[in-house]
């Protein structure tokens, strides 16, 4: 297995995700200028350019004519995604992390840190993703407060009745869309969840922490089904579209990576057994943590995007598809 | 009438105690392991003990007073003389008092046998308590020496003899048990956040087995007993230990904010040690060690005084810290002796009277170094080269103090002494002074102990600028092994003491050059050895047989911070401990380096083996049965397979298991999918219809040749 070396960012990945087709791919990183690739040959369609920060998260429309891109410049954006050109803008008073469209895209949730004394918040947003224009700078149409600690990722659930958060602290936390009302909260993990994926059904979420674990959460009661230990810090976690396999990215702190070898830091994307919780796998390559991993729709490809920079598009060999791994 | 709410005890302290660490076991904790039996505070005092120690100071203020009684009674004109014989003795301990020295009189101006000398800190009293009760002065007077405070205590204790309860026998639990495993495996311990597991190492089936697991067991570490029967648990208040299959609580040895701890060989004796930091910087730092009775937990001896007193020679580590151990117990399984490096002199205590064998130091002029040989009392002590007086190695066998064996060395910078593990040999490293005296090479003095007159080698390096860096004797064997060189790839050499036709002298067996290894491990039955590259080398291990000098394989346990055998020598465990933040746990692999098993715990702390009870077998016998290994390991390879094929149908069934439950899992999740799903393609009609994909594996036969042969009988 031969990747696509991706150099499109001078600074650590912060997410790579495919669109529902899966023949394109964004990356969003520290830099300021998300990129758009090609997910089969990893050439670069372009960038998206205006954020004046960070760029934490972004999402796709079904069709794929849409980017919306949330930043730690403050602001939530909408894009024309295949010509680049900025549609709108949600200016908000602290940096925006986490975004998600609902099914049917008429709403967007998404998180802003707690900044300057305000606490971390969930908004929604009403979205007529063709007619911008007038309403430039339009405010969130409701906005929750949440506990103390960062809010990481958000997915609308339930037919859009609810909405699904993870934290910091290892909590999980489940919402009413319409009433914001907190129905129920279960700590999940011991430290941090870095990331949190939906699983193709939509019933379950993986998610990735710092406790050195990954789990997987049912949707319905936020019950932990199943637990991968690594041994390392995990950054990013997904689950394969097509066989019972996931993948976790992660390894050292990279304010602590030693400068001896970079298998030290345990930098490998490691395939574990989606129902038996054992290791079937690695791919090596990063020389930093993975920030992000995310599989190819198909599943027949996943692509990782380290704190070194670079994006990694893997192809599987038929090997993957033939061996019987258990 | 008002409704009386009845409280919960659970609930009162999960409200008083919020922030206790998650996991705190609120739900499973034994309520009666908190309730102290009578009589015993495990050392942790209440308020109210406190409030009353801290009245009798002030108000007294004798605390650095002691009473010292059974004193001659002699007439006015020797009043002085026996003052200022109590006066040399005590300011050897501390500082006495002016004028602290106080001897009351009755009518007729005779002494009364009994004086108080006064010091200036408690801490002082305490020690001159504890070094000079049951002091001889001369044939008819023994000191008996206790705290001025102590007398109010006496005069409290009833003048009528109440005969204490009889309890009632309880038969004990077999402390041997583990021995008696049907699989004949070993167990070991590991420590992992607050959890302290005792596991089987059931290497054959590629998995380990839980035996007994405790959350919160130990305050630091956890310690086998040298024959395995004890695990000694540490707390604040001292030290406890527990065996048997159950894991039961053996005895408890109290001894506030115990450090360190150590066994006697065969488990009679248990010395318990902490240093205490002085409040007044210009005051000395103390060391306080206690010699309990294992299995009654009495305590039998206390040591205490300046560190500086104990950090002599070898004794001492960098910075004027200790090294453990101070004491060093004589070898064999007699636990008759014990003794400690002192300035210019070794001094060996014997058991069970727990006093100064003699009563008397073994003097030795510039004593550095001594080591006990393990299989009897037999030390070795090095004495350093002073002036014109060489160096010197000697041989006693005590309780004789004969010198038996003697060795003077010249130009002298650095001695180490190492014992063969059956006492059969001992080796000398000695670092000499080239000419120049600007640098120094090194060499080997090697005793060989069960011949007569007790001959000896010397062995040198061919290259004589290499520094060895560590030396091993293989166990059971004639053999040893250095690593010796530049420090990041070195060389390992194997010798041994004796040649093919068993005529001694030491020959070389091979060097294997360039290897990243820093550590070398023997089987504890000899033949094979791991030689390890820890560290700063990323955990390579190299598993070598020496007997056919072949590698036997090359691993890596990355990281890998420590290498330890199982007692039999058919396992060895690599861990890596929580010095590093990734990557705990441990890796178990076979004697030939094959990997067994991992098992990655965060937070991981230590693997121990749990020792073995030494066999019953002769020397001879074990030999024999090396020899027979064939004839009689054919028994034993069936069991393996049948153990084999019974590992592989658990993980098999562990794998369905699992499956099944997450298939029912996922049955029940689908209704609520399939709601999601509905509401997705309503949502958006047919453009969601596009993206299924689903995989079929298709078996296809193809016949590739269909040929008729005659078939033979």
């Amino acid at each position: 297995m031969r990747p696509y070396l991706l150099k499109g960012h001078e600074r650590p990945l912060t997410q790579v995700k495919y669109n529902a087709e899966g023949d394109l791919l964004v990356s969003c990183a520290k830099n300021l200028q998300p990129c758009l690739w090609y997910a089969d040959d990893g050439r670069r369609v372009g960038t998206y350019e205006g954020h004046n920060g960070a760029v934490w998260t972004c999402d796709f429309t079904l069709d794929s004519s849409r980017l919306i891109t949330s930043s730690a410049d403050q602001t939530v954006r909408v894009w024309n995604l295949p010509t680049g050109q900025e549609l709108h803008q949600i200016r908000m008073n602290e940096p925006c992390r986490a975004c998600h469209l609902s099914v049917g895209e008429q709403l967007l949730a998404f998180t802003t840190d707690s900044f300057m004394g305000s606490p971390p918040q969930l908004h929604l947003v009403d979205m007529d993703l063709q007619e911008f224009g007038e309403r430039q700078g339009s405010a969130p149409k409701a906005s929750y407060t949440a506990p103390k600690g960062r809010i990481t990722r958000v997915f609308f659930t339930d037919c859009n009745r609810q909405l699904i958060t993870s934290h910091d602290g290892g909590w999980v936390r489940r919402w009413d869309t319409e009433t914001g009302d907190m129905l129920q909260e279960v700590q999940v993990h011991e430290d941090a969840i870095q990331d949190m994926q939906v699983s193709p059904d939509g019933s379950y979420v993986i998610t990735a922490s710092l406790d050195k674990t990954a789990k997987l959460v049912d949707i319905a009661s936020l019950e932990t089904l199943k637990t991968y230990k690594t041994g390392r810090f995990v950054q990013s976690a997904a689950i394969s579209p097509l066989y019972d396999h996931v993948l976790l990215g992660g390894g050292q702190d990279a304010s602590q990576v030693t400068t001896t070898s970079a298998k030290a830091g345990g930098f490998e994307a490691r395939f574990y057994h989606k129902v038996y919780a054992e290791e079937f796998g690695n791919v090596r390559g990063h020389f930093g943590p993975i920030n992000s991993v995310a599989f190819a729709p198909d599943g027949r490809s996943f692509t990782t995007g380290g704190e070194d920079g670079y994006v990694r598009i893997h192809h599987f060999d038929m090997d993957y598809f033939t061996t019987r791994f258990f | 009438m008002a409704a009386v709410t009845e409280l919960d005890p659970l609930e009162v302290a999960r409200s008083l105690f919020r922030d206790q660490p998650a996991g705190f076991p609120y739900e499973n904790f034994d309520l009666e392991e908190l309730i102290l039996p009578e009589d015993d505070d495990m050392g942790i005092r209440s308020d109210e003990d406190e409030e009353e120690e801290e009245e009798l100071e002030t108000e007294t203020g004798f605390g650095s007073v002691i009473v010292v009684d059974c004193l001659p009674v002699v007439p006015e004109d020797k009043h002085e003389k026996l003052a200022n014989v109590l006066k040399k003795i005590y300011s050897q301990i501390g500082n006495v008092r002016e004028g602290g020295i106080f001897m009351p009189k009755d009518a007729n101006n005779m002494s009364k046998g009994f004086a108080f000398v006064e010091f200036f800190s408690p801490q002082e009293a305490q020690a001159a308590r504890a070094q000079t009760d049951g002091y001889k002065l001369d044939k008819n007077h023994t000191f008996k020496v206790s705290m001025f405070d102590d007398f109010d205590r006496y005069a409290k204790v009833p003048d009528v003899y109440a005969a204490p309860e009889i309890k009632e026998y309880s038969a004990a639990e077999n402390l041997h048990s583990w021995m008696l495993d049907k699989l004949s495996r070993d167990q070991f311990a590991i420590k992992y956040g607050d959890e302290v597991v005792v596991m089987w190492n059931d290497g054959r089936r590629f998995r380990s087995e839980e035996a007994y697991k405790r959350t919160y067991w130990t305050e630091s570490f956890v310690q086998w007993s040298p024959m395995g029967n004890y695990l000694a648990t540490m707390h604040r208040q001292g030290v406890a230990v527990w065996g048997g299959p159950s894991f039961q609580r053996l005895a408890r040895y109290s001894h506030q904010n115990v450090q360190l701890i150590e066994f006697s060989p065969a488990e009679k004796y248990l010395m318990t040690y902490s240093s205490i930091e002085p409040t007044n910087p210009r005051e000395k730092v103390q060391v306080a060690l206690n010699v309990f009775d294992t299995r009654s937990g009495k305590k039998l001896r206390i040591f205490g005084g300046n560190m500086e007193d104990y950090a002599i020679g070898s004794s001492a580590g960098p910075g004027g810290a200790l090294r453990w151990p101070i004491f060093k117990w004589a070898g064999g399984l007699e636990d008759k002796y014990f003794a400690r490096l002192a300035k210019g002199a070794i001094k060996i205590y014997e058991t069970p009277e727990m006093t100064q064998l003699d009563k008397k130091d073994l003097k030795l002029e510039g004593v550095q170094d001594f080591e006990w040989s393990p299989a009897e009392p037999l030390l070795a002590a090095y004495t350093q080269e002073v002036g014109d007086r060489p160096a010197n190695i000697t041989l006693y066998r005590i309780p004789e103090r004969t010198n038996v064996r003697s060795k003077q060395l010249f130009n002298v910078s650095d001695v180490k002494i190492f014992w063969h593990p059956q006492g059969d040999y001992l080796a000398v490293k000695v670092d000499r002074f080239t000419k120049t005296k600007k640098s120094t090479y090194t060499g080997f003095e090697l005793f060989s102990i069960r011949e007569k007159d007790i001959p000896m080698d010397v062995l040198e390096l061919p290259n004589k600028s290499e520094k060895v860096l560590s030396f091993a004797w293989e166990p059971k064997g004639h053999r040893f092994a250095l690593v010796h060189g530049d420090s990041a790839r070195p060389s390992v050499s194997f010798y041994s003491m004796k040649d093919d036709k068993g005529k001694l002298g030491v020959k070389h067996l091979g060097t294997l050059a360039n290897k990243a290894c820093n550590g070398i491990h023997w089987s504890p039955m000899g033949h094979n050895i791991v030689l390890s590259g820890l560290k700063a080398l990323n955990g390579q291990l190299e598993f070598f047989n020496v007997d056919e000098f072949e590698v036997l394989a090359a691993a890596e346990h990355f990281m890998a911070t420590d290498v330890e055998w199982d007692p039999t020598g058919r396992y060895v465990a690599s861990s890596v401990t929580s010095i590093h933040q990734m990557e705990n746990g441990f890796n178990m692999w076979s004697f030939n380096g094959k990997l067994l098993y991992t098992m990655p715990r965060d937070r991981f702390g230590q693997l121990s083996w749990r020792p073995r009870v030494p066999s019953l077998l002769p020397r001879e016998k074990e030999e024999e049965i090396r020899k027979g290994l064939k004839e009689y390991s054919r028994r034993y390879d069936e069991e393996d397979e049948a153990l084999l094929l019974q590992a592989d149908a658990d993980v098999l069934q562990e794998r369905a298991k699992q499956q099944q439950e997450w298939d029912a899992a996922a049955a029940a999740r689908q209704e609520y999918a399939a709601q999601l799903r509905a509401f997705y393609e309503a949502t958006y009609g047919e453009a969601a219809k596009e993206k299924e994909y689903s995989m079929t594996t298709v078996v296809v036969e193809q016949l590739l040749d269909v040929r008729e042969e005659p078939y033979n009988v």
